[in-house]
């Protein structure tokens, strides 16, 4: 089972997605380990599941969580390669302010994963280089 | 170009600092437009689980959480507080208008007074495959783990023994992940005893006069090699030791989130002790931009009660310069300062207290660039 947080952002998931969940459930999709399980301290609720893509194949995180921790959950780590080293590169900061969760989402480059919320249907992918800005193209 | 917004006080970050800054304000009468990133308020309150020391005033004893969920509540409900989430303080002209970033839109606000309350950036270590997936700021793994019931890691090795170290370390316990050390180059722990205490009895080893040599792994984090310290803090030869961790957290420090200042033209000083460039300012908390004040990290790394306080002085001045009065305005003012003072008292406060003073005197002197 997957759980998020009551005490800060799943104040804004949708609620009521009990049926959502059970559905998924029953389609066979398989629960990643990712995700805590039980903790001390902080309340932990189902919250609405939505699927979407990660360099094509098909991954599955709770709306309106960070990108990078759905990916993070499944666990993916790498997501971007640098520019001239083209070494992997991945989470950092939590903040929008470091500039190495950098991935391109639904066509758009240099999106900080880290805060850009998941939606339903998302199309996530490994950023190589430093992006082309849509009105370059 | 989009309509120019207008409000009496702009509080920029809502966290800890931020919030009370908002909320003295308009105590005073003033109305406020309290700005910041994020989906929810409250800063990095949300995802800090311990529960405070603080004072007495400073909601000793509650979980940070809590906290941010009570002043969250009080600004929200205030109609002489608009909030703005999700919006993001791109641009700090210099006639005082702020360029605000939401939804992939710009919009221009220029309120009378700033608040600026941003907070901090963490600070990064430099080590051979330090950029390696893996690798995260402390901070980082805890909002994963706290805010979003992620894990960060199933076996880490934390670098830094100070207070955010030793928490995180305990927090990532909690949260079902191991934690193979907690490394600190200096010869003794820098956080609280309590903390320490709390790691040690779970079984972490801390290692002090310890740093890391090396990250390794071809794709993330598989391995680290660490290597003992000598009192010069150079490595002492064959003292290698390695950990199979997946995931190393960096608990070295923050450094204030300064940009908007620089953007300003607020004068700017470099102080160790307060984490890097931090503005000069007065024991009001106005820097040398008039109009423009400052709380909380942004103004010198401390904690977030004294962020709190930072904000009540902050934001009781802005209203007060302003034209609010209130009869109470004063000995509030007065009280904030002493306790400010009070929290900086002790061992635990010397490099703030010694920070402050650098501060103070470089601004006598008219230093700041």
């Amino acid at each position: 089972m997957q759980y998020i947080l009551t005490s800060a952002f799943a104040s804004n998931a949708n609620s009521g997605a009990y049926g959502i969940n059970s559905a998924m459930e029953g389609m066979g999709l398989v629960m990643d380990d990712g995700r805590i399980k039980h903790h001390p301290i902080l309340e932990f609720k189902e919250g609405r599941k939505v699927r979407f893509t990660f360099d094509g194949k098909e991954l599955e995180g709770y709306e309106g969580e960070p990108i990078a921790c759905a990916l993070h959950a499944a666990g993916v780590r790498v997501l971007k390669e640098s520019p001239e080293l083209k070494r992997p590169r991945g989470f950092f900061c939590a903040i929008g302010n470091c500039s190495s969760c950098l991935m391109t989402v639904d066509g758009r480059p240099n999106v900080r994963v880290c805060v850009e919320r998941l939606r339903e249907g998302m199309n996530v992918i490994t950023q190589k280089g430093k992006g082309v800005l849509l009105a370059d193209k | 170009m989009s309509s120019l917004l207008t409000s009496e006080i702009c509080v920029v970050g809502a966290g800890p600092a931020g919030l009370k800054a908002a909320i003295s304000a308009r105590d005073m009468g003033a109305h406020v437009t309290l700005v910041d990133s994020e989906v929810n308020l409250g800063g990095q309150l949300v995802k800090q689980t311990h529960k405070f020391f603080g004072s007495r005033g400073q909601f000793a004893g509650m979980r940070g959480i809590d906290i941010a969920k009570l002043l969250a509540d009080e600004v929200s409900r205030d109609p002489s507080v608009d909030v703005m989430c999700e919006s993001q303080v791109v641009g700090f002209y210099e006639d005082g208008t702020l360029a605000i970033e939401k939804d992939d839109s710009i919009q221009f606000l220029k309120p009378e007074r700033v608040i600026c309350a941003a907070g901090a950036s963490e600070r990064m270590l430099s080590f051979p495959n330090n950029d390696l997936p893996g690798v995260y700021g402390a901070g980082a793994a805890q909002t994963l783990m706290n805010v979003y019931g992620v894990k960060p890691g199933n076996r880490v090795l934390m670098i830094g023994a100070g207070n955010i170290g030793l928490i995180v370390s305990y927090q990532l316990l909690q949260a079902g992940v191991e934690v193979a050390a907690v490394l600190e180059a200096m010869p003794h722990v820098g956080g609280y005893d309590v903390h320490a205490r709390k790691i040690q009895r779970a079984g972490i080893p801390i290692l002090t006069s310890h740093t890391i040599k090396e990250a390794h792994g071809t794709r993330s984090v598989e391995d680290a090699t660490v290597w003992a310290l000598d009192s010069e803090f150079h490595p002492v030869i064959d003292s290698e030791r390695y950990f199979e961790v997946d995931t190393i957290c960096l608990a070295v420090g923050l450094t204030p989130l300064t940009e908007l200042l620089w953007q300003a033209g607020c004068r700017m000083v470099y102080v160790p002790e307060l984490g890097g460039y931090a503005p000069l300012r007065c024991e009001n908390y106005e820097t040398t931009h008039p109009g423009v004040f400052v709380a909380g990290d942004l103004a010198g790394i401390e904690e977030a009660s004294s962020a709190m306080i930072e904000g009540v002085v902050a934001g009781l001045s802005a209203a007060r310069s302003l034209g609010y009065e209130t009869d109470g305005f004063e000995e509030r003012l007065r009280l904030a300062k002493n306790e400010l003072e009070a929290l900086r008292q002790g061992p635990t406060g010397q490099k703030v207290r010694q920070g402050i003073r650098r501060l103070m005197a470089l601004r006598e002197v008219g230093e700041g660039i």
